[in-house]
């Protein structure tokens, strides 16, 4: 890693840590830092303030750390996998995989799943499939027409069909069930509390691990499968391994926090701006660290007082949709590659 | 250097670093070439001369292990290549596929980096040796001075000089060149075939290059490899020159060699 970009990373984190803070001070029921900090480092203090802080909003930061992260992550390993600086999660159709799954299990509710697992991880195993099943059809697509506009295309139609699966199992599901999918589908990082933040924790971070040690194939993989080989790198089972950190980080985060939307697909843009390399041991921590930086950024917009009740997904389209299409309407040249 | 010294020397030059049995090479059942039997030695630059569609190519590919031979061995030294893991043949055999890749935002300096990659630990961090290897790779090539630029901003020569760079940072015995001087002019051509069988000799690397420039592949190679349609001719470039196999070779091509000035001429 270069100077500048050490320096980059360092300002990312502090910036990061910062907003954290900040994040922990805002909310519906107005604390002080001085509250804030006592709740946070001397201990579990019993009232109600405390539990605000450690039962409600450090869930809800940590939670958005996590997720964005490992969006981040996603999309980077997306679009090295397939070449393609538009792949991510979202666009590929990883998150309506994801989504389906989920409305498989809470719509249509089989007993015999329910029944043998707690819910929150059948709702985990059942994103986790989707994420995998789709991820499999794209990968499957991709070898048969290796051209980038097809495979978007191809993600884009499975998406639409997951898209109307759901909607008929929307129209045949009670009401109380399909409020809570509707709820999830817009996408939030509160509803992670208590052993639930373990659940994402424990995927989250194994798959950003992976990640990092993918680092060595994933830059051979930049100049193509045939100069990968010669490098020494064993291409199938090394593409198996990418897919499998992807379906996990994007599985597991749409399971917890709903299919957020542009966070994977504008946030290794948004790294590769600032450190203008696409060299993975320096590209991967800028984008996991941008990742959760913008993850809070976006959850800290959802929670400013007065513009309660907004959708997350909302908001997350608001800032990336415009990104992106900055990114590759600006012509720079690290805006159109991986 | 005393006698003994030099004839130690002389057969390490001629050491054959990768050999073939009974090589088939195709796609398919069907074989492009079969029954190939020939060997690189150490200190060599050989050309792979043949017609379009001839198996260019594909013989390199298998060679480098990329792709599956239809029947026969590749050896490298010793053991054959189809045992070997990717680890392992990429310390044996550096490639150089023709046109340029799609880099992503890697500068020369990176680039010729991932060279390293078979010798480097789990996260690929160069040691003082690495970054040795890469900067000698750059200064032989010629492209230390733009080390901080993009693949993307670099003429097509340049850029060819940058994957050379990188295969010379792999340090392997034996380096595969598909078609190395394709959008060069003369004066590339010629820079970069004295520049490859100067490292094949003082380094003792086999070199094998695909080329369509027959002329300075005959005036600069030691050896050519001539792939006379289903089966390949090896011998030296006087060889060719004098047997009449390249008479045969292009006869259909609308060109006659002449013996005389040693050149092609239009038929």
């Amino acid at each position: 890693m270069t100077r500048r970009n050490t320096i980059l990373l360092v300002a990312l984190a502090t910036a990061t840590v910062l907003l954290f803070f900040l994040h922990l001070l805002i909310g519906p029921v107005p604390l002080s830092a001085q509250v804030v900090m006592d709740a946070l480092f001397s201990g579990s203090v019993a009232d109600g303030s405390s539990r605000i802080v450690l039962g409600v909003r450090l869930p809800e930061a940590l939670t958005a750390i996590l997720a964005g992260s490992g969006l981040a992550a996603c999309g980077l390993l997306m679009q090295t996998l397939f070449r393609n600086p538009l792949a991510g999660p979202s666009v590929l159709g990883l998150s309506s995989g994801a989504s389906l799954g989920v409305a498989v299990l809470m719509l249509a509710r089989p007993v015999w799943i329910i029944a043998a697992l707690p819910s929150d991880l059948a709702v985990v195993i059942g994103s986790f499939l989707g994420a995998i099943g789709v991820l499999l059809l794209i990968m499957l697509a991709d070898r048969r027409m290796g051209d980038g506009v097809a495979l978007l295309i191809v993600g884009l139609m499975v998406g639409y069909l997951c898209g109307a699966i759901i909607d008929v199992l929307q129209v045949a599901s009670p009401g109380s069930a399909l409020k809570g999918f509707v709820l999830w589908g817009m996408g939030s990082f509160s509803s992670v509390v208590n052993d639930r933040l373990l659940w994402l924790a424990l995927p989250v971070i194994t798959g950003l691990l992976a990640a990092v040690l993918l680092m060595k194939p994933l830059n051979a993989l930049l100049l193509g499968d045939a100069y990968a080989s010669s490098l020494g790198v064993p291409v199938q089972r090394t593409r198996r391994m990418i897919m499998w950190t992807t379906g996990l980080l994007a599985g597991t985060v749409t399971a917890f926090c709903g299919p957020i939307a542009f966070l994977g697909l504008a946030t290794p843009h948004v790294a590769r701006g600032l450190c203008r390399t696409s060299d993975h041991r320096t590209l991967l921590p800028v984008t996991i660290v941008c990742g959760a930086f913008l993850a809070l950024f976006c959850d800290l917009i959802v929670k400013l007082p007065g513009v309660s009740g907004l959708p997350l997904n909302a908001v997350t389209s608001l800032l990336g949709a415009p990104v992106v299409a900055w990114v590759l309407w600006s012509g720079k040249r690290w805006a159109r590659t991986v | 250097m005393g006698a003994v010294e030099r004839k130690t020397l002389g057969t390490h030059r001629m050491k054959p670093l990768l050999t073939t049995r009974s090589l088939s090479v195709g796609h398919g059942a069907l074989p492009l070439i079969s029954d190939i039997n020939c060997e690189l030695r150490a200190g060599e630059l050989v050309a792979l001369i043949g017609v379009n569609g001839g198996g260019k190519s594909t013989l390199l590919n298998t060679l480098a292990g990329l792709h599956a031979p239809i029947s026969g061995d590749v050896l490298l030294e010793d053991s054959p290549l189809r045992q070997m893991s990717a680890a392992q043949r990429a310390r044996h055999i550096a490639l150089v596929l023709t046109g340029r890749p799609q880099a992503g935002l890697l500068d020369v300096h990176t680039l010729v980096a991932l060279g390293r990659q078979p010798w480097t630990g789990h996260f690929g961090r160069l040691s003082a040796e690495d970054l040795r290897q890469v900067d000698a790779a750059m200064e032989a090539t010629g492209i230390a001075p733009f080390a901080n630029r993009s693949l993307q901003h670099l003429s097509d020569g340049e850029a060819q000089r940058v994957m050379i760079a990188r295969a010379l940072a792999q340090d392997t015995p034996v380096i595969l060149l598909d078609e190395p001087m394709a959008f060069l002019d003369l004066v590339h051509r010629v820079r970069l075939l004295r520049l490859l069988r100067e490292l094949a000799r003082t380094r003792s690397k086999a070199v094998l290059l695909s080329t369509h420039d027959l002329q300075t592949a005959l005036d600069l190679c030691d050896r050519v490899l001539l792939i006379h349609g289903n089966a390949l001719w090896s011998g030296s470039a006087q060889e060719a020159r004098s047997s009449g196999v390249l008479q045969e070779v292009f006869a259909g091509e609308g060109l006659r060699f002449d013996p005389a000035s040693g050149s092609f001429r239009p038929a």
